[in-house]
């Protein structure tokens, strides 16, 4: 238990009246501007970052956990309210955590959100505490093949949100992979389906297909039905998480948490695999319960993916501490911030300058701390934005998509491309296609591509290189488990009646509400 | 690094902002540098560094707006250059990773069609390798290299036409490797390099040397060699070699420098590479390129024309070998 009196030694220099009001104005500023829209996680950090310059490293450290912790947290915020994600590890958020907000449950998706961030980064900062050296020397060892095993897993578990009409599910994946491919092939240097247009040949943003596609689209079709329904308030609801409501979000907070450090501890992990693999865990679940609340705001499409997209942060430090390697963009911006304190990442920094780290993972369980103190109070505040009438709302929405869209590259085109895609997300709701596989394919195609041919280029072709690597195979076996075993089960005994309840069922039927109101 | 960007369009966006509200005089001495990279990289570090002494001490007589215009490794930025034709009051940061870009962008221009102003300095690029390889030495590495080209596979922090891409496959050819043979892996970047370099994932990597100052001191990492005309310093660094030192013909740097738009006045052109001399002779600019590790490689005018001229054509003739032109 020597970590632990390191850990209590770390608390010991931190707990000072004067740093804790350091924790706290760091939480506040941290979260409005990560409520921005348009802006994550990394970008508060970045923008926030100098305000700590002229600290001590002490109450520097905690400054920066609290403005770390609430960016992510006010980035989700966004995501539930106005379906606005700011960066891609929160899209999985904005899906079941918008529709809560439709229905008057923001308030719970917000607190739900922000006790799931408080556990998944408690539990992963623990375990860095504990393990994170060990951890890092097995992570280098997990190469292309393991990573494009992952890939596999999560491409094949992507059937299971393609809806209930397969043919829209598959023109919307299908959507998505072709957005998904354009722009300049990494390994050949050659542009595909750009169009002799410079502004294509650079990827097409992942936040701005987001935005386009959810808010705008949304916007659109809202804009376009407007006339025909009268105002529909969005029912104010209670304030407070019930016991239920607890009860429901236990199980998905860990299991997000199961699902997001390892994957924050890989050197190529990052968040998008795991809160879709929660997400796509929890629906399953909630389908064999019987629930069929899931797209129409489930509280544990909010718990789990939420819950993941923290411990996947928590375990960025594993890397980033033990090897010096930033992995996500938040990891590069804490990099510089961590380098700008004296600390250099790296494997002799456990040993080096081991004050700093405990005070840094001190700091940073405080920061969690302090970020559930500070924002549990403000959820029904932050959700009684949703009252704004509808046209204001959604102009605002529009306003605020188009800011964060443009803020990412200071791109004009990119303006016209949020234009294009959220026309696009428009006709997809008119046709009923489901939005989530698109962007499921934008982000999960050229990771995929990615490894594979990195892993291909590698061996030099040889394809059994791709089971090369001993956890490629276990998940490949897990793969093949999960497509065989209901094929096995259906013929063992006859399929239960349908259960499964879809987006694409679910926008018609939020359609034929709007219809009959 | 996209965060970063961000952050910079956002400052920038700010920057703009208040500097609306500065009335602003036909005389006006304030000038835009554009930057073809996100802020952090290397053009980044080296434009900001460079106006920020030209600030400090006042050369230019006004101040800098930093835009970074990120789109296909430069080329986006480079048109932008092009289209400032005549415009006085604008800059660009470029070097040889925006000559592989262009190329492999089929832009319709080189960097030598805008107005070449100054090299300012010089990076190496250094031969890596695991802790446990096998390669002691860059002898080592090549004969391997030579017996079995397949055998060895190479990874790098750049696309194909970038200064990690270029490096590796002009050694294989100054040592009697078909450039076609070498099995070369890109990686996004050095963070995820070094980490595949630390799996002992692929054989060597071919990268900037300041990316892995970190990794060579703790001894994970080994450098066989250095690719400039002189050895660098630092633990774990200075006992490589240079190439030639090892008995290899190939001196290879990357570099960055200053560029204007095309067609503006030569006497405007003398003015704007004066106010450079002037910031290289600096104290304040010596100590940049110490903190950065850069070498001090500056040429201006003709002489610069003449060198970029020269770097096209290598260029060129690695990816014609290559069959990529």
């Amino acid at each position: 238990m020597d970590s632990l009196n390191l850990l209590m030694d770390g608390f010991g220099s931190i707990l000072t009246p004067q740093n804790l009001l350091f924790a706290a104005i760091g939480v506040l500023l941290g979260t409005f501007v990560g409520v921005l829209p348009g802006i994550g996680p990394a970008m508060a950090v970045a923008l926030l970052l100098p305000v700590t310059y002229g600290l001590d490293p002490i109450p520097a450290f905690i400054m920066f956990a609290g403005i770390y912790y609430g960016g992510m947290y006010g980035g989700s915020t966004t995501a539930i309210l106005l379906n606005t994600p700011g960066e891609s590890a929160s899209v999985m958020t904005a899906l079941e955590g918008n529709l809560m907000a439709k229905v008057g449950r923001a308030s719970q998706a917000l607190a739900t959100a922000a006790i799931g961030s408080f556990i998944a980064g408690t539990i992963g900062t623990m375990l860095v505490v504990f393990f994170a050296p060990a951890l890092a020397s097995v992570a280098v060892e997990l190469g292309a093949p393991s990573y494009f095993a992952l890939m596999v897993l999560a491409m094949v578990s992507v059937t299971s949100v393609l809806g209930g009409s397969p043919l829209r599910g598959f023109i919307a994946l299908f959507l998505g992979l072709t957005i998904g491919l354009v722009g300049l092939d990494l390994n050949t240097g050659q542009t595909r389906l750009s169009f002799d247009q410079p502004l294509l040949a650079g990827r097409i943003d992942i936040v701005v297909v987001a935005v386009a596609i959810f808010a705008l689209g949304e916007a659109f079709w809202v804009a376009a039905h407007l006339r025909r329904s009268p105002v529909r308030v969005i029912p104010v609801g209670q304030p407070w998480l019930s016991g239920t409501d607890l009860k429901r979000s236990w199980g998905p907070w860990l299991r997000g948490t199961a699902f997001g450090f390892p994957f924050g501890a890989l050197p190529a992990g990052g968040a998008e695999i795991p809160t879709f693999l929660s997400y796509v865990t929890e629906k399953k679940l909630a389908v064999r319960r019987g629930n069929d609340e899931f797209g129409r705001g489930a509280i544990e499409g909010v718990a789990g993916p939420e819950a993941a997209n923290n411990a996947s942060a928590a375990g960025t430090f594993v890397p980033l501490l033990a090897l010096g390697l930033p992995v996500t963009a938040t990891s590069a911006v804490m990099l510089a911030a961590l380098q700008g304190y004296g600390i250099e990442p790296g494997p002799s920094l456990m040993t080096d300058q081991p004050d700093l780290v405990w005070a840094l993972l001190a700091s940073l369980l405080l920061g969690n701390l302090l970020l559930l103190v500070l924002n549990l109070p403000l959820a029904p505040v932050w959700a009684k934005l949703l009252r704004i009438p509808r046209p204001q709302l959604y102009a605002g929405i529009l306003f605020f998509a188009t800011l964060g869209a443009y803020a990412t590259n200071l791109q004009a085109f990119d303006l016209f491309l949020l234009l294009v895609l959220g026309l696009l997300g428009l006709m997809m709701r008119r046709f009923a296609i489901p939005v989530l596989p698109l962007i499921l394919g934008v982000i999960l195609g050229p990771l995929m591509e990615l490894k594979l041919r990195e892993a291909m280029a590698i061996s030099g072709g040889e394809v059994s290189a791709l089971w090369s690597e001993p956890l490629a195979v276990v998940i490949y076996v897990i793969v093949a488990l999960a497509i065989i075993a209901p094929l096995v089960l259906r013929t063992v005994r006859p399929a239960p009646a349908a259960v499964a309840v879809d987006e694409g069922i679910a926008v018609d039927r939020s359609d034929e509400e709007e219809k009959v109101r | 690094m996209r965060a970063v960007a961000t952050l910079a369009a956002l400052s920038s966006a700010l920057l703009l902002a208040t500097g609306c509200g500065v009335t602003r005089g036909a005389q006006s001495n304030d000038m835009t540098m554009l930057i073809p990279n996100s802020p952090g990289g290397g053009y980044d570090q080296t434009g900001r560094a460079a106006i920020a002494v030209m600030e400090n001490d006042d050369i230019t007589g006004g101040s800098f707006e930093v835009t970074n215009v990120i789109g296909a490794g430069g080329s986006v930025a480079m048109t932008r250059l092009m289209n400032a034709e005549g415009d006085e009051r604008t800059m660009m940061t470029a070097g040889l990773g925006v000559v592989g870009s262009l190329y492999s962008f089929g832009a319709p221009y080189k960097l030598d069609d805008a107005t070449p102003l100054a090299q300012l300095i010089e990076d190496q690029e250094g031969v890596l390798v695991p802790a446990d390889s096998p390669y002691q030495s860059i002898e080592d590495l090549v004969t391997a290299w030579q017996d079995d080209p397949s055998s060895i596979v190479v990874g790098g922090g750049s696309s194909p036409g970038g200064p990690d891409h270029l490096f590796p496959m002009q050694l294989a050819t100054a040592v009697g490797i078909d450039a076609r043979d070498v099995r070369y892996v890109v990686y996004d970047g050095g963070g995820p390099l070094t980490s595949a370099l630390l799996g002992s994932k692929i054989d060597v990597g071919f990268s900037g040397v300041g990316e892995f100052t970190g990794q060579l001191e703790s001894g994970e990492l080994r450098l066989l060699a250095v690719s400039g005309e002189e050895r660098l310093k630092g633990e774990g660094i200075s006992d490589a070699p240079t190439l030639t030192e090892s008995g290899i013909d190939l001196v290879f740097t990357n570099w960055r420098g200053v560029f204007a738009p095309p067609g503006i006045s030569d006497e405007r052109r003398d003015e704007l590479i004066a106010m450079l001399e002037e910031m290289h002779e600096t104290p304040e600019w010596q100590q940049a390129l110490e903190d950065n590790g850069w070498i001090d490689e500056f040429k201006t005018g003709d002489d610069f024309t003449t060198f970029l001229q020269e770097q096209d054509e290598r260029v060129a003739t690695t990816l014609e070998e290559l069959d990529l032109l």
